[in-house]
């Protein structure tokens, strides 16, 4: 037990395994996606209450859903970080963290843009806007604090602790549609029940948010293989990749 | 399909601008961030490439000489 997990804490043992995924993530992450967002675009029939500004959704649900898993997964890598210091887990939500910046800002402005004929308002400071723009600082704060701190140890400590604190947010965002009124609207996927709207409208989301899914899969092995190779610089597996790679 | 013709599809009813400024803010971003992780990669190979690179011998080597200093910003 105890070796298989410190095989995979191991920057170089992952590095293998990150590379054969890699090419299935991306292939299979875009092909979902794109049949998502097409098959919503397109074919998907238009909301008798919405009329087509609906057709967001396929790309706003993704992003918020991913905002708001990636900062969940950094919340475990950040515990790993802590109790048992394993390079790996601080490779993963260094590496990520623009995405999740990225992602939390996608889910915001198409929230926005999706709000105006909707709601007829861009924005207004309600609980899920509101925590949801607090995820978006949160993401900019681990970033800041990674950058800031040049000692790789006390680094991954500091912003464990600040991922860890920040995790707080997470169900304040997730609950913030039922604690208080507000103009959004309530989750379209519920564990325990069927979905509110038809098939021909779940469907393509279900397979866009699981194709960001997996593209973000990519994008995480992508990232954290380049923040390996910069840290392991002095390692003699990076140098015979390295040299390995054509000169 | 849901459209009738493909003017149709591009008003959406007369949100197409919503729509479509969404779509394109989506693939700009997700464009951008794929496009700069690749590049940070390569960039990363070749710091290391020429870390490894053996150093020239004496007579090859420049009698004066800047010092590279190296610093990751990660």
């Amino acid at each position: 037990m105890w070796q298989i997990f410190h095989k995979l804490g191991s920057p170089k043992w992952f590095f293998g395994i990150a590379s054969t995924l890699m090419p299935w993530l991306l292939v299979a992450g875009a092909a979902l996606l794109m049949t998502g967002i097409v098959w919503g675009l397109v074919f998907a029939p238009q909301d008798y209450l919405q009329g087509n500004s609906y057709r967001i959704i396929f790309i706003h649900v993704p992003s918020a859903f991913l905002a708001q898993s990636v900062y969940i997964m950094m919340a475990v890598a950040a515990l790993v970080t802590l109790v048992w210091r394993m390079k790996l887990a601080d490779v993963f939500v260094t590496a990520v963290a623009p995405v999740g910046a990225v992602l939390t800002f996608l889910a915001l402005f198409t929230g926005a843009v999706w709000g105006k004929p909707t709601w007829g308002t861009w924005w207004i400071w309600d609980a899920r806007l509101t925590s949801m723009l607090i995820l978006l600082f949160l993401y900019f704060g681990v970033m800041a604090l990674g950058a800031a701190i040049s000692d790789e140890k006390s680094s991954a400590r500091a912003v464990a602790v600040l991922v860890l604190v920040g995790v707080v947010n997470i169900p304040i965002i997730k609950y913030s549609v039922e604690w208080w009124n507000t103009l959004h609207q309530p989750a379209t996927f519920k564990l325990t029940e069927k979905p509110s709207m038809p098939a021909e409208m779940w469907v393509p989301l279900l397979l866009s948010v699981l194709g960001l899914y997996l593209i973000f899969g990519w994008l995480a092995c992508l990232r954290m293989q380049t923040h390996i190779l910069a840290r392991e610089g002095r390692t003699r597996w990076v140098k015979e990749l390295v040299q390995a790679r054509g000169n | 399909m849901a459209f009738d013709s493909f003017s149709a599809f591009l008003a959406m009813g007369g949100h197409g601008p919503y729509v479509w400024a969404c779509y394109a803010m989506f693939f700009l971003l997700m464009g951008v961030v794929i496009w700069w992780s690749l590049r940070q990669r390569r960039v990363v190979i070749a710091q290391q490439q020429r870390r490894a690179a053996p150093m020239p011998s004496a007579d090859e080597r420049p009698t004066a000489s800047f010092t590279r200093i190296e610093s990751s910003q990660d």
